[in-house]
């Protein structure tokens, strides 16, 4: 077992000298991330947006199972995608487990209820005050959704962040569609997973650092769009 | 690029007269409306007023279409009001609902049929009319209170309406501020608009009316020119309430 202080130091030299590997491993889980995120943002926004704006029968039952959806197991996805992807699954012929294909697609059903039902709350917050105005204005429903979505920008973005905090932070998922394979489909999370099993401290700790200074900067972009959304009245 | 209303043009956009026959509205077992008859023809300013809880502002909402009769029927120039012919028909709440978006794009929004730089020419001239042209790049939510609804007039009216119908627009407004919302349903009356204006102000009533339509428990009980009203009105109600007795139930 490495000395706690070295094994500090150590990966602050990885992370300072950009050290290839660690790199490697921080593009890609980057990468798959974002898109994730990117995708999510594709269907979890407008779904948001007319169930917010929408009323119909089942509405609560479908909300229920949206909010629930939010808190799924990653480790449950992974499986179900797993099985889904895995040469007996349906979508097996398409070669796509243990790619990073694989990954954007558990992260995104892991996230697309996080944004959807963020979505989905800021919108009807924001219905309530709009719809009359916009109905007199001869706005229709397509119309609203997107008038909507466009004012409510800032707050979306937020959802969108709380998004990409649990696909970057996610472990389980990734592990078993991605399979963790050097080069392929090692991110921070199972790279850490995998160095700390093996002793490998400093590299687990710089990938450590990392998550930890996203994190960071995720909250701080928060926060900062919220301050931005209240000096000009977007709040 | 932030999203525009879907405004036709106007030539599609003719609405006068409104009708209303037989309006009824229930809420909770209570008539809110009660066989409410009214016509909005056009010119002039018609005032409604009446106490808290009269139905003034349900009223209003029933002739623009936000709201359904239980019984009896709104009609726009002889047809039902429809989405697309709601441009012609402006309203502005007590108080404004304004988009998150800059003075500018709040009067842009409600503009469309006309190219960009068209749109950009008639908001900045309606602004200018309200005398915000210098707050155009202002976020609307951060002016004041008057200038918020100054700007939700502006906005209303840039659409050019056939009519106007203004919610108590002065409510919690100091007397310079209302006066420049009476200056701009004046102009706006002047332009050709027909406005209808609720307001317990019985003073702005004075001075604005050409004819008052009273409201008492959801039912009309006077409808006649301005000066008869406020120098003789022919009910009750309406003289208990020009005395300053409220007649909230």
């Amino acid at each position: 077992m490495q000395d706690f202080g070295a094994a500090f130091g150590e990966a602050f030299a990885l992370l300072l000298g950009f050290d290839p590997a660690l790199m490697e491993i921080i593009g890609l889980s980057l990468r798959v991330s974002l898109t994730a995120v990117f995708i999510s943002a594709l269907i979890g926004l407008p779904l948001g947006a007319v169930l917010g704006v929408s009323r119909f029968r089942g509405r609560a039952l479908v909300l229920v199972l949206l909010n629930t959806l939010m808190g799924l197991p990653p480790v449950v996805v992974g499986l179900l995608v797993y099985l889904t992807l895995s040469n007996a699954g349906p979508l097996g012929p398409l070669a796509l487990l243990y790619t990073p294909t694989a990954m954007i697609i558990a992260q995104s059903i892991l996230v697309t209820p996080i944004v959807a039902a963020l979505a989905r709350q800021t919108i009807e917050d924001m219905h309530a005050e709009y719809d009359e105005q916009l109905r007199i204005l001869g706005v229709g429903r397509g119309g609203m959704v997107a008038t909507l979505l466009w004012d409510a920008r800032y707050s979306l973005l937020t959802a969108m962040l709380a998004g990409f905090g649990r696909a970057i932070a996610e472990v389980g998922a990734v592990l078993i569609v991605g399979g963790n394979i050097h080069h392929v489909t090692r991110v921070m999370t199972t790279a850490i997973a995998l160095e700390t099993s093996k002793g490998n401290l400093a590299l687990a700790l710089g990938l450590g650092v990392v998550l930890l200074l996203l994190a960071v900067v995720i909250n701080a972009a928060v926060m900062g769009l919220r301050a931005t959304a209240a000096r000009w009245a977007h709040a | 690029m932030p999203f525009d209303a879907p405004t036709p043009d106007r030539k599609d956009g003719q609405v006068l007269p409104i009708i209303g026959r037989g309006l009824v509205l229930e809420r909770a077992g209570r008539r809110i409306i009660d066989n409410v008859d009214l016509a909005i023809e056009s010119g002039g300013i018609s005032i409604i007023m009446g106490p808290n809880g009269a139905g003034k502002s349900v009223l209003l909402r029933l002739l623009t279409g936000l709201l359904n009769p239980d019984a009896g029927s709104v009609s726009w120039a002889g047809r039902r009001p429809d989405r697309t012919r709601a441009p012609s028909v402006g309203l502005v709440f007590q108080k404004p609902v304004l988009l998150r978006r800059s003075a500018l794009a709040n009067i842009r929004y409600v503009l469309r049929g006309a190219g960009r730089a068209e749109r950009r020419r008639r908001a900045e001239q309606a602004l200018a009319r309200a005398g915000l042209g210098h707050l155009a790049r202002s976020p609307a939510r951060m002016l004041s209170g008057g200038e918020q609804q100054r700007l939700a007039l502006a906005r209303a009216l840039a659409p050019d309406p056939d009519v106007l119908l203004l919610d108590e627009p002065c409510a919690n407004l100091d007397p310079a501020a209302a006066g420049a919302i009476e200056a701009l349903i004046r102009d706006a009356r002047d332009r050709g608009t027909r406005i209808v204006l609720v307001t317990h102000d019985v003073a702005q009533a004075r001075r604005l009316a050409d004819d008052v339509t009273f409201l008492h428990d959801g039912r009309i009980v006077e409808q006649t020119p301005a000066a008869s009203f406020f120098d003789k009105p022919s009910s009750s109600a309406g003289r208990a309430y020009l005395d300053g007795r409220l007649l909230i139930d």
